[in-house]
């Protein structure tokens, strides 16, 4: 939790109106080496958080502050326009510039703040070394894959040497496959930024891997604020509850049976090995009177630790051995008499368990969301 | 089980209205082409093309035509730009007179040129009176007339490659600390190296065929301000035989243009 002097904080209230009546007033506080994710669907106005605080949209109200820098105040009338700033962004699809060189791509930061072209390449080759692209420096952005696309969209970023780094849907332009791959490499890259970093992104789960703070974004205002675990666990509103609501657990697999903390999960997945990351949707878990006779492989007895009902649904939070959100609908609820403390039956199909291959030692999220099963 | 053909292909022949159509239009290109050709005196070619009278018009009309794109490249690019990205009142006016000379007959527009360029003209007169510049009827008459009617072709053309490229680029290179100028040097103007291709190709063919401007501004004076295309019309009412190899000096130019300058502006796509 050291401050350096280098890299400070950034503080900002961003009002923007973006007209028909949308307006966005969003406040953000991000310390130096800390992740924070905005996370919203999409028009929530996500892009213009982007482009409010890279410079490339001034301001209607509010302030931006980086490292006590005054940025943008309407009131005092203070605009540092985009090339000043020192806030890397890597833009959602990447936006390599498509004539020049993955080389003179990461060079472009150094060679634009005034390097001369020795310098610039050094210090691009650098980054393009830190970021294993160093055998890419020669090719065209058109040769590249999605994944190494995105290393060098993240490379040109970092080669200014910012003072904020700013990712505005990171893994969304990349397959499946990549995504999960990539996840954890752009998580260790984010720790190795010394300053503030905000991630902008629709995908709860990459939220969850690569923040330490969440906030939740709709509708142009922020509607809840939190670590993963708070905001999965008590999620505040249905679009959270929908899509920040599955239940995250880091485990062991093999042989299509994963190891977590809770116990052994049978999962569909015979083929994942080693550690993985366990989703379970809050929908696909049923829940019984008694012990059923039937297919769900993966049945225990539990008991109700908290009943919210929020619109035409009703949440059901479960206790151990392993702590479940749980959507049912309101007829379930009553013809099951749920109450808190009551014991009640679980069962989830082994083929509605995500599994994802992970390594939960690299980043903090993941060793508190397994820490936080067990206090 | 029966063996299925790898793919199946649904033949469908294009209606014979259009086939017949389509036909009578290539003719329409091909035939003026080939009556050229066929005019063509081979034999007599080299002597009528060391004339004086031929190479004076084709020296003339390369430099002039190739001045002409210069400055509207110089001028066109930075007018498109501000038509492209800048707000400003009377932009649609500026527009709409910017492309004009388009639409207008160019001898109105090399008549327009004498009023206000001549040495009585609106400008041409402070220009006659200040520095001694008198454009009408020089060689630099010929490249304001053909810059006249070929930059709007430029305009036009950038204008819409500045449109059509996506502004993220330039949003991407103002975050890394590119200044406005920078932005354009370095990603603005590389991206819009196709419009700008083709806005180049155009003005200059339009600038090296151009007729009613040149005359009407410039005159008709062989060696000073007689291009190619007014020794081909001066050629036909005297010596049929010089016009017609004038002409097919103006096809084997325009086309070995035309040849080296496609694809030429794509190379990193």
């Amino acid at each position: 939790m050291a401050m350096t002097a280098a890299s400070g904080r950034l503080d900002a209230r961003l009002v923007v109106s973006r007209g028909e009546g949308f307006v966005l007033d969003v406040a953000l506080a991000i310390p130096p080496g800390r992740t924070t994710a905005l996370l919203g669907p999409n028009g929530a106005g996500k892009s213009t958080v982007v482009a409010a605080i890279a410079g490339l949209l001034p301001l209607a109200a509010g302030r931006i502050e980086l490292g006590g820098r005054i940025l943008d105040d309407p009131q005092t009338g203070v605009f540092v326009p985009a090339e000043e700033r020192r806030v890397g962004v890597v833009f959602q699809d990447y936006v390599l510039f498509p004539h020049l060189t993955v080389g003179d791509n990461i060079a472009f930061g150094p060679r634009s703040r005034g390097a001369g072209r020795r310098t610039a390449r050094r210090a691009a080759m650098r980054v393009a070394g830190d970021l294993d692209l160093g055998n890419l420096v020669q090719r065209r952005p058109r040769t590249l894959s999605g994944g190494q696309s995105q290393r060098v969209a993240l490379a040109r970023a970092l080669a200014g040497e910012p003072d904020l780094l700013l990712l505005d849907e990171p893994l969304a332009a990349l397959d499946v496959t990549t995504r999960m791959a990539l996840r954890r490499t752009l998580a260790d890259h984010l720790d190795d930024f010394p300053g503030p970093r905000l991630v902008i992104t629709h995908d709860p789960t990459e939220a969850f891997l690569l923040a330490d703070v969440i906030h939740v974004i709709e509708n142009g205002v922020i509607t809840q604020v939190g670590t993963a675990d708070e905001i999965r666990l008590r999620p505040r509103s249905r679009y959270v509850a929908d899509l920040a609501g599955a239940n995250l657990f880091f485990g062991v697999a093999a042989g299509g049976v994963v190891t977590i903390a809770g116990g052994l999960l049978q999962v569909a997945d015979t083929a994942a090995a080693g550690p993985v990351l366990v989703t379970i949707q809050p929908r696909t878990v049923a829940l019984f009177p008694q012990r059923t006779e039937g297919s769900p492989r993966n049945t225990w007895e539990t008991t109700v630790t908290r009943i919210e009902r929020l619109g035409e649904r009703v949440r059901v939070q479960l206790g151990g051995p392993l702590p479940l959100t749980v959507e049912i609908t309101p007829g379930a609820a009553d013809t099951l008499h749920l109450v808190t403390g009551a014991p009640v039956w679980a069962a989830v199909k082994a083929t509605e368990i995500g599994v994802e291959p992970w390594e939960p030692v690299l980043h903090h999220p993941a060793k508190r969301a397994t820490s936080g099963d067990h206090p | 089980m029966s063996h299925l053909p790898k793919r199946r292909r649904i033949e469908r022949r294009p209606p014979l209205v259009l086939v017949v159509l389509a036909a009578l239009g290539a003719v329409f290109f091909v035939a003026p082409l080939a009556g050229l050709i066929a005019r063509t005196p081979w034999r007599r070619v080299p002597e009528l093309l060391a004339n004086d009278v031929a190479t004076d018009a084709l020296g003339l009309s390369i430099a002039t035509s190739i001045a002409a794109t210069a400055v509207s490249a110089v001028l066109g690019v930075p007018l498109a730009w501000l038509l492209a990205r800048i707000d400003f009142p009377g932009k649609a006016l500026l527009r709409a007179v910017v492309t004009l000379p388009l639409f207008l007959p160019p001898v109105v527009g090399g008549a327009a040129l004498l009023f206000a360029l001549g040495r009585r003209g609106l400008i041409g007169e402070a220009l006659y009176e200040g520095p001694g510049l008198l454009l009408p009827f020089s060689v630099w008459g010929v490249v304001v007339a053909n810059t006249f009617v070929a930059m709007p072709l430029l305009v036009l053309a950038v204008e819409a490659g500045l449109r059509n490229l996506d502004p993220r680029f330039e949003g991407a290179a103002a975050t890394l600390g590119a200044r406005r100028l920078t932005v354009l040097r370095r990603v603005t103007l590389p991206l819009v190296a196709p419009s700008l291709g083709a806005g180049l190709a155009l003005a200059w063919a339009r600038a090296f065929g151009e007729f009613g401007a040149t005359v009407a501004f410039a005159g008709n004076l062989q060696g000073r301000t007689q291009t190619l295309p007014l020794a081909v019309f001066m050629a036909l009412e005297t010596d049929r035989d010089t016009a017609v190899v004038l002409s097919m000096l103006m096809v084997a130019v325009s086309l070995a243009v035309l040849v080296v300058m496609r694809g030429r502006w794509w190379r990193w796509r």
